[in-house]
C-alpha cells in the first residue's frame, strides 16, 4: 500500500461518507465546538454522562476526509466507555498519529483507532485528526470556549 | 534570443532559469509547481544576487563613508529607481520600501487613516479583498468609530462597479482594492474604480500583490493613490514589498515607524523628519532584498510582456477547460477578466484531502481558504482548492494537475 492508501484506508473513506453518530444530543449534558483555523475544519461534539460513563456522544459540524472519519470512530468507540478511558484512549491516539512509539498492551486497546496510522506520514494532518479528540478533552476538562487546534 | 532589444520568450529557456523547476520532491516524483500566487519561485540571477551582495558588498547605507557603504546605497537606491520606472511613478521619492505588501497597507492605515478618518467617516473596500486588505481598515474604523462599507460582487467572482458607485459618499475618506483576487483570480476594472473614487474627491489604494507578476501597472496612467505589493509575488525575495504613494499624499502624512533614517536631526527637544522616501523606512532596511527586487523586475522586464500575456491567457484558458471537463469538478471564480489562479472543488471530497493527495504526486496547491474568508463565504464554501500558475508554469504540468485531480477521485471512489 502507498502511504496515501494507507492514509484513506477504505474504513476511513466509509466513515467519511456514512458518519456514525453524526447528529446533536438534544439533553447532552455538554458540548463544545472544536475548530482548526488553518483550513475550517469546525466540529460540535456532544456527549452525555451517566456518572462518569459515556451515556451517548455524538458530532455535527464539517470539515475533511480524516477529521470527520476521525469524529466519527471515536464516537462510535467511546460508547460505554469511562472518561478515564477516553483520557487513556485519546493518550495512545496521540501517539499513533504523530508516530511515537506504542506497546503491545497500548495497540490492544486501539482497536478500530489502528486505522489512523497512516496519519503520521503526513504531519499537516495530524490536526485533522486529533481535533475531535482536543475537542471532547476540553468537554472532559470542562471548558467553555471554542477549542481551536492553533 | 533578442528581438529588438528584447530577449524572446520562450518557455524551455525561461524554466532553464529557475533552478528549482527541475529538482525533485517526494521521492524522485518531479515538482509541479501550482503555488505561485502563494510565492513564486526565483530565478538564478536573483539567486546569484543574495550572494553577491553578502559576498562582496555587504554594508550599512546611507551612513558609512567607506567605499562599501557607497556602493550598498548605489545598490539599493537603483532598486528604487527600477521601481518607479517598472510602475511609472513621477519621482523616487513616492517609492517606499516595505516587508511587504501587508506592511504597505498597515503603514497607509496607520498614517494617512489615523489622520483622517473621523467618526461617523467611511472606508470602503471589496468583497474580494485578501486579510490583509481588510483587517488594517476593520482596526481603524473601530479606533475611530468609523464604518467599513464592501463593494458587492456577483457569482463569478465580478466587483459590482453601480453598487460601488452608490456607496460613495461624503463621508469616504479612502477606497482600498484589490487589483488581482489571490481566492479566485478576478482582476478588478481598477482604472474605473479610481475615476469614480476621484469624481468624488476620494484617494485609493491598490493592492496590487496579485497583479505585478501577471501584468505592468502604471500608477500614473491610472491615476492611483497608493499602491502596494510584495517582491516574493514576482519573483523577488521575501521580506520586502513597495509603497507607491503619491508625492502630494505622502507629504501630508504624519510618519509610521520612528528611529535611524527617518530623520534629518534628533536633539531630546525636538525631531525634524528626512524627505521622502526616508520619512517612512525607519531602521535598516532590508538591503538584500530590495537589491534582489531590482534585479527580479530586470529579470521581468527583458521579456516584452505581450507575449507573455498571451502566453498564460492560453494557459489559463486550456487549464480552465480541462479540469472543468472532469466529472464533479466545479470552478469557483468565473470572471471574465482573471489571472492564473484556478480555484475548484471536487464534489464530496475536502479541499484539503485534494491538497495532500496532489502534494503525494509532486503537486504543489494550496487548499484552505486563502486568507480570504470573506470570499469562502461568498460561495457558501469552507475551502477551496487552488493552482495558481506563472509564465514559467506549461501546459505539461497543467496535465499533471488533471492526472492528479483523477488520482483523488480514485482514492475516494468516485
Ligand atoms: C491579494 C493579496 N494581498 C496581500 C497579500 C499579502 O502579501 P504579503 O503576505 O506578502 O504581505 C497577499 C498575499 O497572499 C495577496 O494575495
Amino acid at each position: 500500500m502507498s502511504e496515501i492508501q494507507t492514509l484513506y484506508q477504505d474504513l476511513i473513506l466509509d466513515h467519511n461518507k456514512n458518519p456514525r453518530n453524526f447528529r446533536k444530543i438534544e439533553n447532552a449534558d455538554r458540548f463544545l465546538e472544536g475548530y482548526n483555523p488553518l483550513c475550517g475544519d469546525r466540529y460540535t461534539v456532544y456527549v452525555k454522562l451517566n456518572g462518569d460513563i459515556v451515556d451517548d456522544i455524538s458530532f455535527v459540524g464539517s470539515g475533511c476526509a480524516i477529521s470527520k472519519a476521525s469524529a466519527s470512530v471515536m464516537t462510535s468507540m467511546l460508547k460505554g466507555k469511562t472518561i478515564h478511558e477516553a483520557q487513556e484512549l485519546f493518550t495512545i491516539f496521540h501517539k499513533l498519529v504523530t508516530g511515537e512509539h506504542i506497546s503491545n498492551q497500548e495497540r490492544e486497546k486501539l482497536g478500530k483507532l489502528e486505522v489512523f496510522s497512516g496519519v503520521s506520514a503526513f504531519p499537516t494532518r495530524v490536526k485533522c485528526a486529533s481535533l475531535p479528540w482536543h475537542t471532547l478533552k476540553g468537554i472532559i476538562e470542562d471548558k467553555n470556549t471554542v477549542v481551536s487546534t492553533e | 534570443m533578442l528581438l529588438g532589444n528584447k530577449r524572446l520568450f520562450s518557455i524551455s529557456e525561461v524554466r532553464d532559469d529557475f533552478p528549482i523547476l527541475s529538482k525533485t520532491i517526494r521521492n524522485g516524483k518531479r515538482l509541479i509547481y501550482l503555488d505561485n500566487a502563494a510565492t513564486t519561485q526565483k530565478p538564478q540571477c536573483v539567486i546569484d544576487s543574495q550572494r553577491h551582495f553578502y559576498e562582496s558588498e555587504n554594508a550599512n547605507i546611507h551612513r558609512g563613508v567607506h567605499a562599501l557603504s557607497e556602493i550598498a546605497t548605489e545598490k539599493y537606491e537603483r532598486s528604487r529607481e527600477l521601481v518607479r520606472s517598472f510602475i511609472n511613478a513621477r519621482s523616487r521619492r513616492e517609492v517606499i520600501f516595505t516587508r511587504g505588501a501587508t506592511e504597505g497597507i498597515n503603514l497607509v492605515a496607520a498614517t494617512f487613516g489615523r489622520a483622517n478618518v473621523q467618526e461617523n467617516d467611511e472606508i470602503v473596500i471589496s468583497h474580494l479583498e485578501h486579510h490583509s486588505n481588510i483587517v488594517p481598515w476593520q482596526l481603524l474604523c473601530q479606533e475611530k468609530s468609523a464604518k467599513l462599507r464592501i463593494i458587492p460582487m456577483n457569482e463569478n467572482g465580478e466587483l459590482l462597479l453601480d453598487e460601488f458607485t452608490k456607496m460613495l459618499t461624503k463621508r469616504t475618506k479612502l477606497v482600498a482594492v484589490t487589483y488581482a483576487s489571490n481566492a479566485l483570480g478576478t482582476v478588478t476594472p481598477v482604472k474605473e474604480i479610481v475615476q469614480i473614487a476621484h469624481a468624488h474627491g476620494v484617494p485609493v489604494l491598490v493592492d496590487a500583490a496579485q497583479a505585478m507578476l501577471h501584468f505592468r501597472v502604471d500608477v500614473q496612467a491610472l491615476d492611483i493613490d497608493f499602491l502596494v505589493f510584495s517582491a516574493h509575488k514576482m519573483c523577488g525575495p521575501t521580506g520586502v514589498g513597495v509603497l507607491y504613494g503619491r508625492e502630494s499624499i505622502l507629504n501630508t502624512m504624519p510618519p509610521y515607524q520612528s528611529g535611524g533614517d527617518m530623520i534629518r536631526s534628533v536633539t531630546f527637544e525636538k525631531t525634524l523628519f528626512n524627505e521622502l522616501p526616508y520619512k517612512f523606512e525607519a531602521g535598516t532596511p532590508n538591503i538584500a532584498g530590495v537589491i534582489g527586487l531590482g534585479v527580479a523586475i530586470e529579470y521581468l522586464t527583458q521579456f516584452d510582456w505581450s507575449t507573455i500575456a498571451m502566453y498564460e491567457k492560453e494557459l489559463l484558458t486550456y487549464a480552465t477547460e480541462q479540469v472543468k471537463a472532469i466529472n464533479g469538478v466545479r470552478i469557483i471564480g468565473t470572471a471574465a477578466e482573471k489571472v492564473g489562479v484556478l480555484s475548484f472543488l471536487i464534489e464530496n471530497i475536502h479541499p484539503h484531502d485534494v491538497g495532500t493527495i496532489l502534494d503525494e504526486e509532486g503537486i504543489a496547491v494550496r487548499a484552505g481558504h486563502h486568507c480570504a474568508q470573506p470570499v469562502m463565504e461568498h460561495f457558501g464554501i469552507p475551502a477551496t482548492t487552488r493552482a495558481s500558475f506563472a509564465f514559467y508554469t506549461t501546459k505539461e504540468e497543467i496535465d499533471y494537475l488533471v492526472r492528479g485531480i483523477h488520482k483523488v477521485k480514485e482514492v475516494f471512489h468516485v
